[in-house]
């Protein structure tokens, strides 16, 4: 990491010394300057990530945060330590915007105060939850032991299923004097009062009044369950607020109960459509830990898979965003053949389809089985350029599609980096910001491909790249699988157990939907001390309100399409 | 001109109309429910439909498919069911969502542990699929079953009687691995007799040089 000269803020910031640990300290008093001239000073114009350490043995809270420059280089990390009692921490969503999401994360799962944040309500538990889940002494419904593995499984198995532990009723912790009947939704009321009211008087003089609307959660656009809560004028968003969570199941606590390979299969089940990325995020971070290499070939395999798993992600996107579109299934169901074909592939060489737990540290599960190299390169030689190019020539040029989506969803250089937007939303936006160049991982620097990039912002541009992305993608796969060398798949041998040095570290990679990232903190032991998903679905949706607004209430589907989220990923 | 556009997209859709027909009387009615039909559909050129007309025809489950886990019994001499397992435990810890139990058998006389499991448990419903006991079990017993067919009106747990399968069904849906495995552990049993015979050999040349 470089090192930078803070010294004009004196003591209040300072280089974190921990073993295993990177970055500087600020205090909390200082926060908001030290984030305003890191911004306009220092160039870190993007922050990707922030989150919570719950460090009880110490009786303090840290709050991480991950800055970048959309120029490309490594990130900055800087902290703010607060007393566990007295958690309060500056919200920075006035130099961030995109801090928004996040820091609402902080609070309903950790409880840390961000002063000044406009909004902070609980964003994926409901209003009525009592407690904050990623506490250190917070403990779930069906809880058993505090890490993995538990010892009632061996030797003796002392048989019983989780449900008839906890009956039902028993396993959701109310507030005292919880009452039901009597409990006004205090969250809904401040959701609504957070969309701005207002009243227009046209010129004949005629009042009209705002309207608040719900699509969702059962909505078939939204691809999920997820909720948005949209104010109108007539048909015109006003404003608009996502509401999400409904699949929440504490991802992150999970997590940190896990064994760090029990994690590996969990990671699937973050975007359940891209679980290979997902694997490669998580496998990055604990290698940083760990400070093991990875073999030629695997790191070749790596890639391949991953690039696969883009191919098949833009394809699912693509077919699904028609849909929301309204050209119903034609579209998605020619995009989910070839998905199909892709997941062929998976299967013969995972196992799996779509969860396929296919990373280890320091390697992978398994070789490549016989004939399935051949598969990929009849794929991408042959059945994949031909494919893309007559999804284009279906769709690109369709009247229908470009009236609907030209000029409409503006999302601006700025305002996409102001909101941390991420992948081919960021790059739909004139942000030529890739991590695979930016910041390259694995073997990544030695192909030739570009970074697509496309500057309107508008919907339709959100859609062309992808078709922009699944040709450069296919460009990799075609230099991968002529030049993937014999040899190891693992570095040592495979272990399922291991003590972990203690520290932090911070994996990213370019996920298909943008930049996923997993912060992990070791405390020496076999389980993780914290793990947190940088989801790029769930913060993508923080320009998702600006975006709408001044739009036709029917263009949200499209915007919404246009992020492609997979709730699997964003409520976590 | 406007239009242009949708008639091209027009045009892709005919086309693959089209295919499908035209596949059909080529294949001249093989297409469906054989072998190479569907081999045929879910390779690089198929075109047309894609469907597969389940459960009529189902696809060939590659050989690394992996649904929910089984224990390998090899067969002794007159049929007897000699459990590979060895409750060593490995897989239950290992197991993310923690969801097999096991028991070790207690020896009837002294009522001390034996490598054997007098019950196994896996709770079906909970396991996620994921592979990870199959590998890290160090005595090749719990593997994972290729049968996917396993759809129940109540809750799925397994009990040692419904997990076990001859080590001739797993030959047959892993042929790769069970080959590999059969012979990685000869070799180590032969660097084992060898190992022991070398210890023997030494043994014997120290008490002959004794009674020199
Ligand atoms: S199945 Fe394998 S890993 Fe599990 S207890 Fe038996 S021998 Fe050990
Ligand atoms: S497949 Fe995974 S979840 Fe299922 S029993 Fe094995 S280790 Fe557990």
């Amino acid at each position: 990491m470089t090192t930078l000269d803070f010294s004009r803020f004196g003591t209040s910031v300072a280089v974190d010394e921990r073993e295993g640990y990177e970055g500087y300290l600020v205090s909390a008093d200082k926060l908001v300057e030290f984030a305003t001239a890191l911004r306009d000073e220092y160039g870190y114009d993007y922050l990707s990530s922030v989150t919570g350490v719950d460090y009880i043995a110490e009786e303090k809270f840290e709050v991480v945060y991950h800055a970048y420059k959309t120029i490309g280089g490594a990130e900055l990390v800087f902290k703010v330590q607060v007393a566990r009692d007295k958690a309060e921490v500056p919200s920075l969503i006035d130099i961030y915007p995109g801090a928004d999401f996040q820091e609402r994360e902080a609070w309903d799962l950790l409880g840390i105060k961000f002063t000044g944040h406009p909004d902070l309500r609980r964003i994926l538990l409901w209003e009525g939850f009592e407690g904050h889940p990623l506490r250190k002494d917070w403990q779930e419904a069906y809880y058993e032991e505090d890490i993995k593995p538990f010892k009632s499984r061996w030797p003796k198995a002392e048989y019983t299923r989780a449900e008839a532990q906890n009956p039902y009723g028993a396993n959701v912790k109310y507030p005292d004097q919880f009452d039901p009947e009597k409990w006004v939704p205090e969250g809904e009321d401040a959701l609504y009062g957070s969309l701005a009211k207002y009243e227009t008087t046209d010129e004949s003089g005629l009042k009209t009044d705002h309207l608040t609307v719900n699509l969702g959660p059962q909505h078939p656009s939204t691809h999920g369950v997820f909720r948005i809560a949209a104010t109108l004028d007539g048909e015109t968003i006003m404003n608009l607020k996502p509401v999400m969570g409904y699949l929440h199941r504490n991802h992150e606590k999970i997590g940190e109960r896990n064994t760090y390979l029990q994690n590996m299969p969990f990671t699937d089940r973050l975007d359940y459509l891209s679980s290979l990325s997902n694997n490669f995020g998580y496998a990055l971070a604990v290698e940083k830990l760990l400070n093991i290499e990875v073999p030629e070939r695997a790191e070749y395999i790596r890639v391949i898979m991953a690039e696969l798993t883009r191919i098949q992600n833009h394809l699912f996107a693509i077919g699904m965003f028609l849909n929301d579109l309204g050209a119903f299934f034609t579209p998605s169901l020619y995009a989910i053949e070839e998905r199909e074909l892709v997941l062929d592939i998976f299967e013969m060489v995972t196992g799996s389809r779509m969860m396929c737990n296919y990373f280890r540290f320091g390697g992978l599960a398994r070789d490549l089985p016989a004939g399935s190299l051949q598969k990929i390169k009849d794929l991408v030689f042959d059945r994949l350029p031909r494919k893309t190019d007559e999804m284009d020539r279906f769709l690109s040029e369709n009247e229908i599609l470009r009236s609907r989506t030209v000029g409409q969803g503006y999302l601006s250089t700025e305002d996409a980096i102001k909101y941390a937007s991420a992948g081919p939303v960021l790059r739909a936006s004139g942000v030529p910001y890739d991590i695979r160049r930016a910041a390259p991982y694995s073997i990544y620097d030695r192909f030739d491909f570009n970074v697509a990039v496309r500057y309107n912002g508008d919907i339709y541009d959100r859609y062309i790249i992808r078709l922009d992305e699944i040709r450069e993608s296919i460009k990799i796969l075609q230099q991968a699988v002529e030049q993937i060398p014999e040899g190891e798949i693992q570095t040592g041998k495979p272990r399922y157990q291991m003590k972990v040095p203690a520290g932090e570290a911070y994996g990213r990679v370019e996920g298909p939907k943008g930049e996923l990232g997993f912060y992990l903190v070791s405390d020496g032991k076999g389980n993780p001390y914290r793990y947190h998903v940088r989801a790029p679905s769930f913060i993508n949706l923080t320009a998702f309100g600006p975006m709408c607004k001044g739009l036709k209430i029917a263009d949200v589907v499209a915007v919404l399409g246009s992020i492609d989220i997979v709730l699997g990923e964003t409520d976590r | 001109m406007y239009g242009k556009g949708l008639l091209k997209g027009l045009g892709v859709t005919l086309k693959r109309f089209a295919d499908t027909y035209l596949d059909d009387i080529k294949w001249m009615g093989k297409r469906y429910y054989t072998a190479e039909g569907l081999a045929h559909r879910s390779s690089k050129d198929a075109k047309g439909i894609f469907t597969v007309q389940y459960p009529e025809e189902k696809l060939p489950v590659p050989e690394e498919f992996r649904y929910v886990p089984f224990l390998v019994y090899d067969e002794g001499e007159d049929g007897e069911i000699l459990n590979r397992c060895t409750a060593c435990g490995i897989c239950s810890k290992v197991c993310p969502p923690q969801c097999i139990w096991i028991e070790r058998a207690l020896d009837p006389k002294t009522q001390r542990p034996i490598q054997e499991p007098s019950q196994f448990i896996i709770d079906v419903d909970i396991c996620m699929n994921c592979g990870l006991c199959a590998e890290f079990c160090p005595f090749d017993s719990i593997k994972m079953d290729h049968d996917y067919e396993i759809a129940s009106y109540g809750r799925t747990v397994h009990h040692l009687d419904d997990l076990l399968k001859p080590a001739s069904y797993y030959d047959e849906i892993r042929p790769v691995n069970s080959t590999r495995e059969a012979a990685a552990r000869k070799e180590a049993e032969e660097a084992k007799a060898a190992k022991k015979a070398a210890r023997e050999a030494k043994a014997a040349a120290r008490a002959a040089a004794k009674t020199d």
